[in-house]
């Protein structure tokens, strides 16, 4: 069944242009045809974090205004087959995305596409809005913290009343995902934890991607994290995490890179 | 720092640091001169193809890569060939016509600092 997903957090910073990224090449290297839209208009980064920034010819608004062709417009992923990006506008004015110009893009992509990955903004404006206006499902990515986890009960309050589905009596199906978790600082107690950042929320849990520096080098060359290091923490995590979008069943467990000093100084031959 | 370190993988960072270089030397002249030429070039290249041929939009390519001493705009344009009459149908010639054009462009200068 095709999906249209929204990649969401009402805060900036947390990670979801990374997850974004990140879930969209695991379902993609799982053998589904996806596409990754870009929605931050004036200020897109989809295509930087996927490696794709010197490729970008057309974007979401010229397809909205009819300037360009969907076909023309998606820009096929160099390392997956069936990974596309449909980039945001740089440069124009963020009024130009109209909702009914979104709806029809977004049925295309979906006719075309097992999963429809929408990038949101952070915020509440226009530009967030309209990426979870169409979706059938959330991902609320959210960092265990004070202010995250208000924003993202926020976004939830959206999903709840200004969404499609929504309008229609329907519930968009949400997933948290906790990003940036430190393992040691939470165990200090320094952490929301994250059972309480779920009865908080009340929102099943689709992952936990600890904090890795995999993350930041993944963006500094341009490939998800998925790709780059799949057999980093980060990397199997949000590989787990596609395979629970996907409907597996599978114990949750919190991945780590580091090692303790013992690793550290004997390296694999104390294992 | 730890010894171990020695043994670790290169940075990413550098690598970084070159594809911000090239992304920001193209987006800033774009911003300079309120619009980019390659946009214009693909703008206009494709209107002087609109007056002379109905092209549909599905058979227009275009592609570019913005490169750090040159870049690349390549427009690959279907062209059908017209139907001849007296071809039986079944048997029309369907081969079209192509129109490549591959236009290269010299970077602005890197951008050395902010300007």
């Amino acid at each position: 069944m095709n999906k249209v997903l929204v990649i969401t957090s009402g805060k900036g910073g947390v990670g979801k242009t990374t997850t974004t990224a990140a879930l969209g090449a695991a379902l993609a290297l799982a053998g589904k045809k996806v596409a990754v839209v870009d929605f931050d208009v004036g200020l897109r980064n989809l295509d930087l974090v996927m490696g794709a920034e010197r490729r970008v010819v057309f974007d979401l608004i010229n397809v909205v205004q009819g300037i360009a062709k969907l076909s023309q417009a998606l820009i096929r992923d160099k390392r997956i087959e069936t990974l596309w990006l449909l980039p945001a506008s740089q440069t124009r004015d963020k009024d130009a995305l109209t909702e009914a110009g979104v709806a029809h893009v977004i049925k295309e992509l979906r006719s075309k596409f097992d999963w429809v990955i929408c990038d949101s903004p952070a915020g509440i404006e226009r530009g967030a809005t309209l990426a979870m206006r169409f979706a059938d499902a959330a991902v609320i990515v959210t960092n265990p913290e004070v202010s995250s986890v208000r924003d993202s009960d926020r976004i939830i309050g959206l999903l709840d009343s200004k969404t499609e589905l929504a309008e229609r009596g329907q519930r968009v199906e949400k997933h948290i995902l906790i990003t940036r978790y430190d393992a040691q600082r939470a165990a200090r107690g320094e952490m929301l934890n994250i059972e309480d950042v779920l009865e908080i929320l009340s929102i099943p849990l689709l992952g936990i991607i600890p904090e890795s520096q995999e993350v930041l080098r993944a963006s500094n060359i341009g490939s998800p994290v998925t790709v780059s290091s799949a057999t980093s923490a980060p990397g199997r995590a949000y590989l787990h995490a596609a395979r629970r979008l996907c409907g597996e069943d599978l114990p949750m467990t919190i991945l780590s890179d580091r090692k303790g000093l013992f690793d550290r100084l004997f390296g694999r031959r104390a294992a | 720092m730890s010894m171990f370190n020695l043994f670790r993988r290169r940075g990413s960072g550098p690598v970084a640091r070159d594809r911000l270089e090239i992304l920001l030397a193209h987006e800033r002249a774009a911003v300079r001169s309120q619009s980019d030429l390659l946009a214009i070039l693909r703008e206009q290249l494709l209107e002087v193809v609109a007056k002379h041929v109905m092209v549909e939009h599905d058979n227009v390519v275009v592609r570019m890569d913005r490169g750090a001493t040159v870049s690349i705009l390549e427009i690959d344009i279907e062209i059908p060939t017209p139907a001849r009459t007296a071809m039986p149908v079944g048997k029309r010639d369907t081969s079209a016509a192509m129109v490549h054009s591959r236009l290269a462009q010299s970077t602005p200068q890197r951008v050395q600092g902010v300007a």
